[in-house]
């Protein structure tokens, strides 16, 4: 189920119009029409990749019957920002056990062999 | 620990291309640091956490050769990355690509540069290369990368909490 999801939110964010209308999303809530000023393509063009967002849940729609604007679910990208994060902290940890390891070893390879031959 | 260098890891997901871009800086000069990344012993001892071992099962680092190695978590088999050296341009170039067993299409490019800082250190930027969007994104989420086992794939829990 969250797999689902999981690759909904990639899917949707793997084409580079959708990924624009998120950015734009990111400053302001927009309608379709709003949106759309900026493309050389059709309202219709648009409203089906605010379609995918919002099946994959990163943009809702509110009830206001004439205008509709999109909002985006700023706490998808909450978890993005935590991956990130994750990724980093993990790569930290890995350069952390290098830092050690560089401090120990000798300068060269011909110092290394010395010092396994002493 | 004293240190010249700022050595915390800095991390870019590249907007407009599915890239990932790690910079780091190391209290060692670049032929060291590149030693690391080549030389099998030095390397299986610092890639995988503390609770891994990496068991190297194909090791030439030489321009045109390639790799395969397995984490192990005491004897399980955790999993498996394989590609080839591309490049190795001691000591500021290393160029590999990529690709974890049981994944399709998957495969990225990584390039490891190496840059002379004054005091003997060096700053490595890690460039990885995908084929997509993605793909990029879904190796961050996974955290699939060559030392992040722990808590691999645990994706239920994360976007539980997200």
């Amino acid at each position: 189920m969250a797999e689902d999801r999981l690759s909904r939110v990639f899917g949707a964010l793997a084409d580079p119009t959708r990924r624009d209308i998120v950015a734009r999303l990111a400053v302001a809530d927009a309608t379709v029409g709003q949106l759309a000023e900026p493309y050389a393509v059709s309202v219709q063009a648009v409203s089906k990749h605010v379609k995918v967002l919002e099946d994959a849940g990163l943009v809702t729609r509110s009830r206001d019957a004439q205008r509709r604007p999109c909002h985006l679910e700023a706490e998808v990208f909450d978890l993005m920002t935590k991956w990130i994060e994750r990724y980093r902290q993990a790569a930290e940890e890995r350069f952390r056990r290098l830092d050690a390891i560089l401090a120990a070893l000798p300068d060269s390879e011909s110092d290394k062999q010395r010092g396994e031959a002493s | 620990m004293t240190t010249k260098t700022t050595p915390e890891t800095r991390i870019e997901a590249d907007p407009a291309l599915p890239v990932i871009r790690i910079v780091r800086e190391f209290d060692a000069p670049p032929e060291k640091v590149f030693r690391a990344f080549t030389d099998p012993d030095v390397f299986a001892r610092w890639l995988g956490p503390d609770t891994t071992s990496v068991r190297l099962d194909k090791w030439d680092a030489v321009s045109g050769g390639s790799y395969r190695y397995t984490m192990l978590s005491g004897a399980e088999e955790v999993v498996t990355f394989w590609g080839s050296f591309h490049e190795l341009r001691s000591p500021d170039r290393l160029v590999q690509t990529q690709s974890m067993v049981g994944t399709d299409d998957g495969a990225v490019l990584n390039t490891l540069t190496f840059e002379a800082l004054p005091d003997g250190c060096t700053r490595l930027t890690d460039l990885t290369l995908a084929d997509s969007f993605e793909i990029r994104d879904m190796i961050i989420a996974s955290g699939m990368d060559q030392g992040v086992i722990a808590g691999y794939l645990n994706l239920d829990e994360l976007l539980a909490k997200g």
